[in-house]
C-alpha cells in the first residue's frame, strides 16, 4: 500500500476494485464503512455484489477480467472531458502522451461492451472520480490473479496518477495483501531476483555487499526461478531437491492434478510445517516447526508496518522455530551463523542490510510497529509513500490494453469460474479448520451461482451440482445467491473436497507468473 | 473568563469546541464513570451513570452527550450526583441476574446466600464476568448494597446455539454498547434494540439467533459488553482476568496486521481481544482474529521430525533428519549443480524465518531459486 489503514476513516472517496474486503480483510473494511457512514463516497467495481456493495454509491458489475477495459474507458473520459489533474500530470509524471494515445482509442462504448455494462456507467464513474479529491484506490487479488495481472496493476497506477491522487494522505494505490506476512516475505528477499530490501541479485555491488556481510564470497549472479518454473523443473528434472516451508502447494496451486504430478516428480522433497497436510504426502522428510505465538518475531502488514509477534506458548514435542532449523542446516554445511534469536536476526542482520528497514529495531516496536521506509533510528516511519516525489523521480505512465482471460466460456464450458476466500476460513484450513467453532460456521465448499442460472438449471439452494473444467470436476452444494451474476460460478479453496483448484487454469501472467485463479471456463449441471 | 474555558470541580480547564463534558474531564484526568459510553461512537445517554451537576441546570446532565460551553461550572462528584448514581446502580443490579456478592453485600453467610440466589434464577451459573465487570466496579466504588431488592426474572433464555458467542440476557443492562460496537464500530448492523419497556431486549435481526442473523461473529460486542451478558464461549469460566498474562502480538491471518492481546494462563491462550488503541486496528478484530487461535493446541500438531519409509513416515531425531536433508541436498548440488535445488518460503511465518531461508539458499546452497506465494 502507498498509504495506510489509519487514513481509511478520514478518506473522502474510495474506488474499490477486485476486493471483497468485508470477507478477506474484515477489519480494514470496518474503517472504510466508518468513512462511508460519515459521508465518504464509495465506488465498488466487481463482478460480484459482495457485502461492500451494500454501502456503495455506485457498484459497477464488470465482467471477470475486463478491468483494463474499464479503467481505460474511465481514463478516456477523464482526458476527453478535461477532468484529469493537469498540474500533477505535468509536474510529477512522464509519458502522458503515450497514455493519451492509448486511452483515447478506448471509447466508453467499445469498453462498455467488453465490460458488459452500459457506456454511461463508465462516464459516470469518471465524473464521480474527478469530482472528489483525493480518492483512495484499493484493490486485492481480483486485480492480480489474471494473466493480465501486472497490466491490471499498472492500470490502477495510471488512473491514480491521472487523477493526481498519488503521494497524498487518503489517496494512493493500495493493494490489501492477502496474507499476514506476504509483504514481509517479499521485503526479506524470499524472491528469486532480490536480496532483503529489494536489492537486485543482478547488481554486482549488491552481490558483493551480501557476500561480504555473510562472509561467503561469491553469490550466484543470475535470477532464480519463480514457483511455477520450479514446479515445471521438478518434472523436467532441472530441479531435483525441493524445500517447501509452510505452504500447502497441493491445494493452493491451480490444477491440483498437475501440481500433484509435479510434487510426485521431486527427487527429494523436504516439507517444513506445523501439520501434516496434502503436500506432506509427497515429502521425503517432514520437519516440525513452531507456530504463531510459539516464538518471537515480526510480521509486516499491507501498509508496510513491522509489528512484533510474541511468544505465548511452547511448541509441542520437538518442534523448533523455523529460523533455528535453517541455521542448523547451514551449520551442518559448514557455516555457523552468529544470530541465535529472532531479535538478533532482525537487529543485527536484516535492519543492517536493508536500508529501508535501517531504523527499525526491536526496542522501537515494543508498542505500535513502524512503517518502512524508516532509514534511521530517529526516523518516524512513512505512512504515505511518494509524498513529494516518486521514489524513482517522476511517475511514469505505462499504457496497457485489455487482453481477455486465457480461457473464456464456450459452448462446452459456458460458465466463468472465479475464486477467492470466504470469511470463516483461511486458505486450506490447516489453521482455521482446527479452531473450535469455525467449521460449524462454514463446514463445506459450495458453488455460488445466480438465481437466474439456478432457475434455468432447476437447481435449488443446497442441492448438489457438478462443476467441470478441462482439468477436473468437483461435486458440491449449490449456494444460490444474489451476489453472483448470471453466467458465473464462484468458489473458494478452503476444503480439499470441492477445492476450486481441481478446476482452475494454470495460465500465468507472463511477467509475474501469477496464476489466473479469477477466470476459467466451467460447465455446471445438477448432480 | 475567555471563550473556551469552563470549571470542573472548582478547576478552570480549557476545551476544544465540540468536546463533551466527559471528554474535557478525561483530558484533565478527572474521572467520570461511564457504562453505556463507547469511545468513538455517538453518545446515547442511555445509562445516565455519567450524570454531573451543571450550575444553573434544573436536572443532572449526562456528561457523555452534553457539549462543553464557555463558563460552564460542573461538579462531577457532588452529593446529588452520587445519590443519582447509587440509585441507577441499585436499579441495574435489581434488574437482572447479577449474582455476584455485590448483590448482597452484607450477607453473613455467603454459602446460604449464594444458594438462595441461585433459586429461581435464569442462569444457574455464577456470573462469568465476576471481577471483570464495570457494574460491579461501580457498585463497589459507590458502596451500593442491593440487599432486599426483589430479583427480576428474565424471560429470555440464554443463547448458546452458536459455537462462539454466548448471550445471557439475564445479565444484560441494556446499555447498548454492543449495538454501538456492531453498528457504529464494525458496521455489521446485525443487532439492535428490540421491543419496549420492561420487555426491551437486544435483538439480532428480527429477534432470531445470531447464527440466523447478519452476524459475522467478529465479537466486537463481547469486547464492548461491560457486564457478563456477552461472552466468548470458548473462554467462559476458563480463567479469571487477574490470572492471565496479557501479551500483545500480531494476528496470523490476513494482511491487515491487527494487534491482539493474548490472554494467557499457564502457557495457554485462553482468549484474544483487540489491543486498545494499537495501530492499525484500534482494538477491532474479525472472527478469525478473535476466535482462530486454538489451532496451535491441536493434537495433530507435528511433534517430531519424520522420515519417509515406503508409504508412511517414521519418527526421527533432529540430527538424523537434518543430516539426511544435508546429505541429499549436497549430493544434488555435487551432481547437478546448485540450481537443481529450489525452495518456497512461507508468507505466514515471521520475517526472520524468511530471511534465514533465503540466506540458506543464497549463502549456503548458492542458488537464487527461492520464492514464496508473493503474487497470490
Amino acid at each position: 500500500m502507498t498509504n495506510s489503514f489509519g487514513e481509511f476513516s478520514k478518506a473522502k472517496m474510495f474506488l474499490v476494485i477486485g476486493s471483497n474486503m468485508t470477507e478477506a480483510h474484515p477489519v480494514a473494511a470496518t474503517f472504510l464503512k466508518n468513512a462511508v457512514m460519515d459521508g465518504a463516497k464509495l465506488i465498488v467495481v466487481d463482478p460480484r455484489a459482495h457485502a461492500l456493495t451494500r454501502f456503495a454509491d455506485l457498484h459497477v458489475p464488470i465482467r471477470v477480467g475486463s478491468d483494463i477495459a474499464f479503467m481505460n474507458g474511465v481514463m478516456n473520459v477523464l482526458i476527453k472531458e478535461d477532468l484529469y489533474d493537469k498540474e500533477f500530470v505535468e509536474t510529477r509524471t512522464v509519458n502522458f502522451g503515450e497514455l493519451k494515445q492509448t486511452v483515447l482509442a478506448c471509447e466508453p462504448e467499445a469498453m462498455a461492451k467488453i465490460c458488459g455494462i452500459e457506456p454511461g456507467v463508465i462516464v459516470e464513474t469518471a465524473r464521480m472520480l474527478a469530482a472528489v479529491k483525493p480518492v483512495m484506490l484499493c484493490y486485492t487479488l481480483g486485480i492480480t490473479e489474471h494473466t493480465c495481472g501486472r497490466n491490471n496493476v499498472v492500470s490502477t497506477a495510471n488512473l491514480q496518477m491521472l487523477l493526481g491522487n498519488m503521494g497524498m494522505e487518503c489517496g494512493g494505490v493500495n493493494p490489501l495483501r492477502g496474507q499476514n506476512n506476504v509483504q514481509g516475505a517479499c521485503d526479506m528477499g524470499a524472491l528469486p531476483n532480490v536480496y532483503p530490501g529489494y536489492q537486485q541479485v543482478l547488481n554486482e555491488e549488491s552481490r558483493l555487499k551480501f557476500g561480504n556481510f555473510w562472509d561467503v564470497g561469491d553469490l550466484p549472479d543470475k535470477n532464480g526461478l519463480m514457483i511455477p518454473q520450479m514446479m515445471d523443473g521438478l518434472v523436467d528434472k532441472s530441479v531435483r531437491g525441493f524445500y517447501i516451508f509452510g505452504e500447502n502447494l497441493a491445494n493452493t496451486e491451480p490444477d491440483i492434478r498437475k501440481v500433484e504430478h509435479e510434487l510426485a516428480s521431486a527427487e527429494f522433497l523436504v516439507v517444513q510445517d506445523i501439520f501434516l497436510n496434502e503436500t506432506t504426502r509427497f515429502a521425503d522428510v517432514v520437519l516440525p516447526a513452531a507456530a504463531w505465538s510459539e516464538n518471537d518475531g515480526t510480521f509486516t502488514n499491507s501498509e508496510r508496518r513491522v509489528s512484533r509477534v510474541r511468544t505465548a506458548s511452547v511448541p509441542p514435542g520437538k518442534a523448533m522455530p523455523n529460523w533455528w532449523i535453517f541455521r542448523e542446516i547451514a551449520k551442518r554445511m559448514g557455516q555457523t551463523w552468529n544470530s541465535v534469536s529472532a531479535q538478533e536476526i532482525w537487529d543485527n542482520e536484516i535492519s543492517v542490510l536493508a536500508p529501508a528497514l535501517g531504523g527499525i529495531k526491536y526496542h522501537r516496536i515494543e508498542g505500535d510497529g513502524l512503517q518502512w521506509p524508516c532509514p534511521t533510528v530517529e526516523h518516524p516511519g512513512t505512512p504515505v509513500l511518494h509524498q513529494n516525489a516518486f521514489a524513482s523521480g517522476k511517475g511514469s505512465f505505462t499504457p496497457v490494453t485489455w487482453t481477455p482471460p486465457a480461457e473464456v466460456p464456450d459452448d462446452e464450458y459456458p460458465f466463468v469460474l472465479s475464486t477467492g476466500r470466504r470469511l470463516y476460513h483461511y486458505h486450506t484450513r490447516t489453521q482455521t479448520g482446527r479452531c473450535e467453532g469455525l467449521n460449524d460456521l462454514l463446514g463445506e465448499e459450495t458453488a455460488d451461482i445466480s438465481l437466474d442460472d439456478a432457475r434455468r438449471l432447476g437447481v435449488d439452494d443446497g442441492e448438489r451440482v457438478v462443476v467441470r473444467s478441462r482439468r477436473g470436476k468437483v461435486e458440491v452444494k449449490a449456494r444460490v445467491t444474489e451476489e453472483v451474476p448470471q453466467g458465473m460460478v464462484w468458489m473458494a479453496f478452503h476444503f480439499r473436497e470441492g477445492n476450486s483448484n481441481w478446476l482452475t487454469n494454470p495460465a500465468f501472467d507472463p511477467i509475474t507468473l501469477t496464476a489466473e485463479y479469477k477466470a476459467c471456463a466451467v460447465s455446471l449441471e445438477k448432480a | 473568563m475567555t471563550d473556551n474555558f469552563m470549571v470542573i470541580n472548582n478547576r478552570e480547564v480549557s476545551f476544544d469546541p465540540g468536546q463533551t463534558i466527559l471528554e474535557v474531564a478525561g483530558v484533565n484526568n478527572i474521572e467520570i464513570p461511564t457504562l453505556c459510553h463507547l469511545k468513538g461512537t455517538t453518545p446515547t445517554g442511555a445509562c445516565r451513570i455519567c450524570v454531573v451537576e451543571v450550575e444553573g441546570a434544573n436536572n443532572l446532565i449526562p456528561s457523555c452527550s452534553e457539549p462543553a460551553r464557555a463558563g460552564m461550572v460542573v461538579q462531577t462528584e457532588s452529593t446529588e450526583v452520587i445519590k443519582a448514581r447509587r440509585s441507577i446502580i441499585r436499579l441495574m443490579l435489581s434488574s437482572g441476574n447479577h449474582n455476584c456478592d455485590i448483590k448482597d453485600f452484607d450477607s453473613k453467610d455467603w454459602t446460604q446466600d449464594q444458594l438462595r440466589l441461585l433459586e429461581g434464577e435464569t442462569s444457574q451459573e455464577l456470573c462469568p464476568a465476576w471481577g471483570d465487570c464495570r457494574l460491579q466496579d461501580l457498585a463497589f466504588k459507590y458502596q451500593v448494597k442491593a440487599v432486599g431488592l426483589p430479583l427480576s426474572e428474565c424471560e429470555f433464555p440464554m443463547e448458546t446455539g452458536n459455537p462462539l458467542i454466548v448471550r445471557d440476557f439475564s445479565r444484560c443492562i441494556l446499555c447498548g454498547r454492543c449495538v454501538q460496537a456492531c453498528r457504529e464500530v464494525q458496521v455489521n448492523n446485525a443487532i439492535d434494540f428490540g421491543y419496549r419497556g420492561a420487555g426491551a431486549k437486544i435483538v439480532a435481526g428480527t429477534d432470531v439467533s445470531l447464527k440466523d442473523s447478519d452476524c459475522v461473529f467478529c465479537g466486537e460486542c463481547i469486547q464492548a459488553c461491560p457486564v457478563g451478558a456477552l461472552f466468548e464461549k470458548k473462554a467462559r469460566y476458563t480463567a479469571r482476568p487477574w490470572e492471565t498474562q496479557k501479551i500483545r502480538t500480531t494476528c496470523p491471518y490476513c494482511g491487515v496486521g491487527c494487534q491482539q492481546i493474548l490472554h494467557v494462563k499457564d502457557g495457554t491462550i485462553m482468549k484474544v481481544t483487540g489491543a486498545g488503541d494499537g495501530k492499525p486496528n484500534l482494538g477491532r478484530l474479525c472472527v478469525k482474529g478473535r476466535f482462530g487461535y486454538d489451532f496451535i493446541y491441536s493434537k495433530e500438531r507435528l511433534k517430531t521430525p519424520l522420515i519417509r519409509e515406503g508409504d508412511t513416515f517414521r519418527s526421527a531425531s533432529w540430527d538424523e533428519a537434518l543430516n539426511l536433508v544435508v546429505q541429499r541436498f549436497s549430493e544434488i548440488i555435487d551432481t547437478h549443480g546448485s540450481d537443481a535445488l529450489a525452495g518456497v518460503s512461507c508468507a505466514r511465518s515471521i520475517n526472520e524465518d524468511s530471511y534465514q531461508m533465503q540466506k540458506l539458499f543464497r549463502a549456503v546452497f548458492k542458488t537464487n531459486n527461492i520464492d514464496h506465494c508473493a503474487r497470490t
